[in-house]
């Protein structure tokens, strides 16, 4: 865990040569690795360039932790080349599937929460720190369905996995805010139920309503600012649980990287109001 | 966990996610799911997925069909073909193959070449970096130890030539964003990609230059690439050619096989 860093941003291709200028201090960056999972190129060079002047969160989206089969080993071996080659101060992955029978869907596709999911699961991430030699931070995915058949509540359910698989926690409070909205449950209480020792990351991000269904149904689209309720959401786990590296996430309708750093500002100064508190129990 | 276990579940819900009726399956537990409105959104963001990864890997493609087009075909591709594995950048091969065979495709026949020179274009883009082969190597071989060595072509040089229609200057003119704009002579045209220090570097190769590549690259000498040039074009100037291909960066060693030093 590495609660030294501050508040970062998730780098777009389009802001490489702002990211790179920009002295914020404390200012670190993540991307998929997934995109740069490539043998050499411009790609990796840019990466290189802005390893060499900022702390950077490598954040998987594809290694389908939640799949009733291992990790793909080809996938693991390329995202330990990336974490050997750019250091990350975090690497950090999904409670998700994606790939599955040769086949990659290109999202984080949800399972029910069954004793089955979670030993795969658990045996997952060993198998994935084992070949990164690292701890890995689990993200909660957002909703959009209800399942009969879970067994286990969400945070119960991710607090077993990091107790038994020895993971770190990434909280997405963008998520847990559309998931409560779609299946109907209070988001602070989500929020207060998880345990603080675990969390290593928080992700803040915007999202929209679906054009058929509207407000019922939430889309994780970051596509749009954080919205007001997630920020109250930080505020209020922040308060509780102290400082924690948090990253403003945008993958659509991209503003100028003025904009994302204005977004990071306002993380960062809850950040250091937290820091000036007592750390609470 | 339904009766059916986890691999079931994955097995019934990937079914369902391109299916044209995901509550038509025969998983009770799925058709549940798939009645709920937020079944969509999964169904979209695969779809989406798929066809963002195609549209950026196929630029210019795009831009010859315009973008709804290009959407629509891509959908076609990808219900059919999803990606092998999560590097996007690497999606799409056999997109050229699939344009060929696409029937609301046929008015335009120069579309899957023009895919194909993308497709060359993206490999180019994330090939293994290495050194170029210094002009300098060469300049010292004798005559013979010249024929007989072998020129391995650089990871990152991709080259074809398209025998039907000026595919390069169709690409290069809807790749960048000016367009570019003038006749078109409409007759075949030769494409060399190579990346000798950082961005993707394209320019014009006849023929004879596609020919003597594709024989350095099947690991015949310089003196078997020569004749395989003199087959296609009798009057190709190898020295001038060979410049050309060193300058551009088109090799990244040299072999000597006349065993007379390492």
């Amino acid at each position: 865990m590495n609660r030294s860093l501050a508040a970062g941003l998730g780098l777009k291709p389009q802001h490489f040569d702002d990211a790179l200028a920009c002295a914020a201090p404390g200012l670190w960056f993540e991307v998929h690795p997934e995109n740069y999972m490539v043998a050499g190129g411009p790609r990796l060079a840019w990466l290189e360039a802005i390893r060499g002047a900022h702390p950077l969160s490598l954040h998987g989206v594809a290694l389908s932790l939640a799949s009733a089969e291992e990790p793909d080993a080809r996938h693991l071996d390329r995202l330990a080349a990336l974490v050997g080659r750019f250091e990350p101060a975090l690497v950090s992955e999904h409670l998700a599937w994606s790939t599955w029978r040769g086949a990659y869907r290109p999202d984080l596709l949800p399972a029910p929460r069954s004793r089955e999911l979670l030993e795969r699961v658990v045996a997952n991430i060993g198998r994935a720190q084992d070949r990164l030699r690292r701890r890995i931070a689990l993200e909660n995915p957002s909703h959009y369905l209800a399942f009969d058949e879970h067994e286990f509540g969400e945070v119960e359910f991710l607090v077993e996995i990091a107790r038994r698989s020895g993971c770190a926690l990434l909280l997405d409070l963008n998520n847990v805010f559309v998931s409560s909205n779609n299946l109907g449950y209070d988001a602070a209480r989500y929020v207060d139920a998880v345990p603080g020792d675990l969390v290593a990351e928080v992700h803040l991000a915007g999202h929209s309503e679906d054009p058929q269904h509207g407000a019922a149904l939430l889309i994780d689209s970051h596509d749009a600012p954080v919205a007001d309720a997630v920020w109250a959401l930080y505020e209020r786990l922040v308060a509780r649980i102290g400082p924690r590296p948090t990253l403003i996430e945008r993958d659509e309708q991209v503003p100028s990287f003025d904009q994302l750093m204005a977004e990071c500002r306002r993380a960062q100064g809850v950040l250091t109001a937290a820091a000036a508190m007592p750390e609470a129990a | 966990m339904t009766s059916g276990g986890l691999a079931t579940f994955q097995d019934a819900f990937a079914r369902a996610l391109l299916a044209v009726d995901p509550a038509a399956g025969g998983d009770e537990a799925i058709r549940r799911l798939a009645a709920q409105p937020g079944f969509a959104v999964y169904r979209n963001t695969v779809l989406k997925g798929c066809i963002d990864a195609l549209q950026a890997n196929y630029p210019a493609v795009t831009r010859l069909v315009g973008e709804q087009w290009f959407r629509a075909a891509a959908a076609v591709f990808a219900r059919g073909a999803l990606p092998a594995h999560p590097a996007l950048l690497d999606y799409g091969a056999g997109f050229a193959e699939f344009l060929e065979s696409f029937a609301p495709a046929a008015e335009l026949p120069y579309l899957a070449d023009v895919a194909r020179l993308e497709r060359l274009w993206g490999e180019a883009h994330v090939a293994a970096d290495a050194p170029l082969l210094d002009p300098a190597v060469l300049a010292r071989l004798g005559p013979r130890q010249m024929t007989q060595a072998r020129l391995v072509p650089h990871p990152a040089a991709r080259w074809r030539w398209f025998g039907q229609a000026p595919i390069h200057t169709i690409w290069s003119r809807n790749r960048a964003c000016d367009g570019g704009s003038g006749e078109f002579d409409w007759r075949g045209e030769g494409v060399l990609l190579s990346r000798p220090s950082g961005e993707v570097l394209q320019r014009p190769l006849e023929q004879a230059g596609t020919a003597f590549l594709d024989a350095c690259a099947g690991g015949q000498s310089v003196h078997d690439a020569v004749i395989a040039a003199l087959d296609v074009d009798g009057s190709a100037d190898f020295s001038a050619l060979v410049t050309t291909l060193l300058a551009a960066g088109a090799f990244g060693a040299l072999e000597r096989r006349d065993h007379e030093e390492t």
